[in-house]
């Protein structure tokens, strides 16, 4: 029925079915759309935060999905500036990702804020002293990027393309992306780094607070070395469950491993570094200040050193490994096992800085504050993860997502030699569907 | 910024613990003075606001030797290390909250909050809280609301000023009578007068006749730090810098006020 | 964000912070029209061009 809608020379699934995922989606995003309007309407005592918790568990997706979009910055920055050619294969996809997951964070901010009212306060009032100023600069001018990215590939529907205009705007965008990628890569190294920031200034709680370079603490550093680490595992994630549930081959094999190779060698690096910071704050940064390491994580039911244990090492150095030896990297499923730890290990890392940092007591008479998200925050919490299925099912169905969809898919058997006759067959498939009543596309 | 009058001045507090009896006047006096809106259960403290908190701390220890100490915890009004670096003043993205760096007093712009409650993340000392909730009074309690303090609307942080609104009405009062500075009984916070036991001394810590700079003789060379051996700040290791002073003759007390490594000495902080 | 907002001041922590985003923001914007122009002239060019023949 939407056959006419399809990027050339591919095959999707029937409308029905289509149809069915979407309502799926839809379901969940709608439940999540309640629990935002009653936070919206009766305000955040909806939500099980509290003066001691004041930043909660969407503040964490936040930062997650952030880290995990980081694969659009950084894909970009390989692929644009570095010139790594193979990558054009998956930068669609890593954009397409980079837009759902900042179009979410900031749906987040705007839920979380008690006055959504006055958000652009932080954009008029601004204390540019203030990671969180820098934060909301840079994730609105980085978002205003991922949308100049993104809307090249909507333009690129077929059908939308025969239009003279749309088709020279989409090859003009095209032919300065490098432009808009750079800029990209430039906001992106400070949003990211000014959300490791915003738990290293704060002076005031011994187990966020890191030293300083300049005005930067150690975290700023590492929230963007590591967003770009781990950002491309969660690239490669999507791109296997997109592959899974589309039941074809969407990105080649050495594409894959090229960017798990480089995402592996970042890791590697990242940790290190990471060890490196955790060992002096340890030692010297929080003793400084009165607390052992061990104060930390004891006394309480949920945060035990396991955490730190499975941050770094489960979740950073085994992954690490596992993508730079590459023989473990050409295996799918270790490979697979890789990525899945490395976007845990982010997650979990994003998380002991929002969550751990509030629950932790620093007056020595204060107690652990622990906390459980009511159902509306789950709902806003899941709202992105629905919103973003949507998004990658209508965009997979009709944009031209992953350029080597149709090489590695024929429709008909292909000769299997040359570039140029899968070319051949490309034009043969419009012939087809011009002899079938379409009109022509206007040719400029 | 240039001083227009008079000298500069650093509004602070000598809170005597060994007076506090956790009678938690103080916290009353607050909530009347300062319109702090309440709700009809008030069970969960941690969604409670209470510019004015009454800590009971122990000394862990079993009868016969065990002893308890109460500590009144308002806004600790921190400088940081240097002029207005308190932790709250330097993370707020809108501005809304400000050092006033003529009185030392951390301020709280209502209307110009947008509640991000990244200054919460930011206190140690949680002396900052949300509005949860609209802040409703039952009945005709509204007619009793301090005209001289604006309510607070939903959705956005707030927390003790030294009632800065008197500091306000002293100033104008003094103005019309042709004088820019204030006698020390002329400006006091709701809770000072308020304490049956007189455990709360409120003043200029930089004016050596006034009774707070007496008690805690603070070191301009470090940062406010009390030369008073008896007499400590919260979490002085942090270097919030407050300028809330707490007196104690017990060391337990003393230590409980900040952190310590194992097996660390006292000296060790002191340094 | 604008030097006319009453808590602007001309110090270094407000000319690189905003120096940068004004920087970014321009590039954008430039970058943008140049391609929003550049495809109405090939357009209306192309269009010419065909009615030409």
């Amino acid at each position: 029925m939407d056959s006419a809608l399809f990027p050339k020379g591919v095959q999707r699934c029937s409308m029905g079915k289509f149809f069915l995922g979407l309502s799926i989606a839809g379901a969940v995003l709608l439940w999540g759309v309640l629990g935002l309007f009653l936070c919206w309407i009766k305000g955040l005592n909806q939500t099980n935060m509290n003066d001691y918790y004041g930043f909660a568990i969407w503040i964490w997706a936040d930062l997650a999905v952030i880290a995990l979009g980081g694969g659009a910055f950084f894909t970009g920055l390989l692929r644009y500036i570095f010139g790594i050619d193979e990558l054009k294969n998956i930068i669609n996809f890593a954009v397409l990702i980079g837009f759902i997951c900042y179009s979410s964070a900031l749906l987040i901010l705007a839920i979380d804020v008690g006055q959504p009212l006055r958000s652009w306060f932080i954009f008029w009032h601004a204390n540019v002293h203030s990671m969180l100023t820098e934060v909301a600069f840079c994730l609105s001018c980085y978002f205003a990027v991922l949308t100049i990215e993104y809307i090249p590939l909507i333009l690129e529907n077929r059908q939308l393309d025969k239009v003279p205009f749309i088709h020279n705007l989409t090859h003009n965008m095209h032919h300065i992306m490098a432009v808009f990628a750079a800029t990209g890569a430039f906001l992106s190294f400070f949003h990211q780094g000014s959300l490791g920031g915003v738990p290293g200034v704060l002076f005031g709680r011994p187990f966020a607070f890191r030293e300083h370079i300049l005005v930067w603490p150690y975290s700023f550093f590492l929230f963007t070395w590591s967003a770009a680490a781990y950002g491309p595992c969660f690239t490669l994630f999507i791109t296997w469950i997109t592959e899974k549930i589309s039941g074809k081959q969407l990105v080649k094999d050495n594409v894959v491993q090229l960017l798990a190779k480089i995402s592996g060698w970042m890791i590697i690096t990242y940790i290190i570094a990471k060890i490196a910071d955790t060992v002096y704050w340890a030692m010297v940064t929080a003793p400084s200040k009165g607390f052992a390491l061990m104060d930390f994580y004891s006394n309480n039911a949920l945060y035990g050193i396991w955490i730190l244990f499975a941050e770094i090492v489960l979740c950073g150095v085994v992954p690490g490994l596992i993508l730079i030896s590459p023989k473990l990297r050409a295996n799918p499923t270790t490979r697979l096992i890789a990525i899945i730890l490395g976007v845990i290990g982010v997650s979990l890392n994003r998380w002991v800085l929002v969550l751990q940092v509030m629950a932790v007591p620093v007056m020595s008479f204060d107690t652990w504050a622990l906390y459980y998200p009511s159902w509306q925050e789950v709902a806003t919490t899941v709202l992105p993860v629905a919103y973003g299925v949507m998004m990658i099912m209508i965009s997979y169905r009709y944009l031209p997502i992953f350029p080597q969809e149709v090489e590695l898919n024929p429709i008909e058997p292909l000769p299997t030699e040359t570039v140029t006759e899968i070319e051949v067959d490309k034009e043969t498939a419009e012939e087809a569907m011009v002899s079938e009543g379409e009109p022509a596309p206007a040719q400029a | 910024m240039k001083q227009a009058h008079g000298k500069t001045k650093k509004f602070g507090m000598v809170i005597d613990l060994d007076k506090c009896t956790g009678c938690g006047t103080c916290m009353v006096a607050c909530m009347a003075e300062n319109n702090v809106p309440f709700r009809k259960d008030e069970t969960d403290k941690r969604l409670s606001i209470t510019w004015m908190q009454v800590y009971k701390l122990t000394n862990g220890k079993s009868y016969p030797d065990a002893e308890i100490c109460y500590l009144p915890r308002p806004c600790q009004h921190c400088e940081g290390h240097h002029s207005g670096h308190s932790p709250c003043v330097s993370v707020c993205p809108a501005t809304a909250t400000d050092y006033d760096s003529e009185t030392g007093i951390v301020s709280q712009i209502y209307t110009r909050c947008f509640g991000c409650r990244y200054c919460m993340a930011a206190c140690p000392y949680h002396a900052r809280y949300f509005n949860w909730w609209d802040p409703v009074w039952p009945g005709d309690m509204e007619k009793y609301l301090s005209p001289n303090v604006s309510p607070r609307m939903r959705g956005v942080v707030e927390k003790c000023s030294f009632c800065f609104h008197r500091y306000q009405l002293a100033m104008e009062k003094a103005i019309l009578e042709g004088r820019h500075e204030l006698e020390e009984q002329e400006y006091q916070t709701s809770c000072t007068q308020a304490c049956p036991a007189g455990a709360i001394t409120f003043g200029d810590l930089n004016n050596p006749e006034h009774k707070v700079h007496q008690l805690a003789q603070p070191d301009p060379h470090h940062h406010g730090r009390p030369k008073n051996p008896k007499v400590f700040r919260l979490l002085e290791r942090l270097h919030t810098n407050p300028k809330i002073y707490y007196f104690s003759s017990k060391e337990w007390v003393r230590r409980a006020g900040d952190n310590y490594v194992k097996d660390e000495s006292k000296s060790d902080h002191h340094e | 964000m604008f030097p006319f907002s009453f808590e602007w001041v001309w110090d270094m922590g407000h000319l690189v912070f905003h120096g940068g985003l004004w920087y970014a923001l321009t590039i954008l914007g430039i970058g943008m029209t140049y391609c929003i122009i550049k495809s109405i002239v090939d357009t209306v060019k192309a269009d010419g061009s065909d009615s030409h023949h």
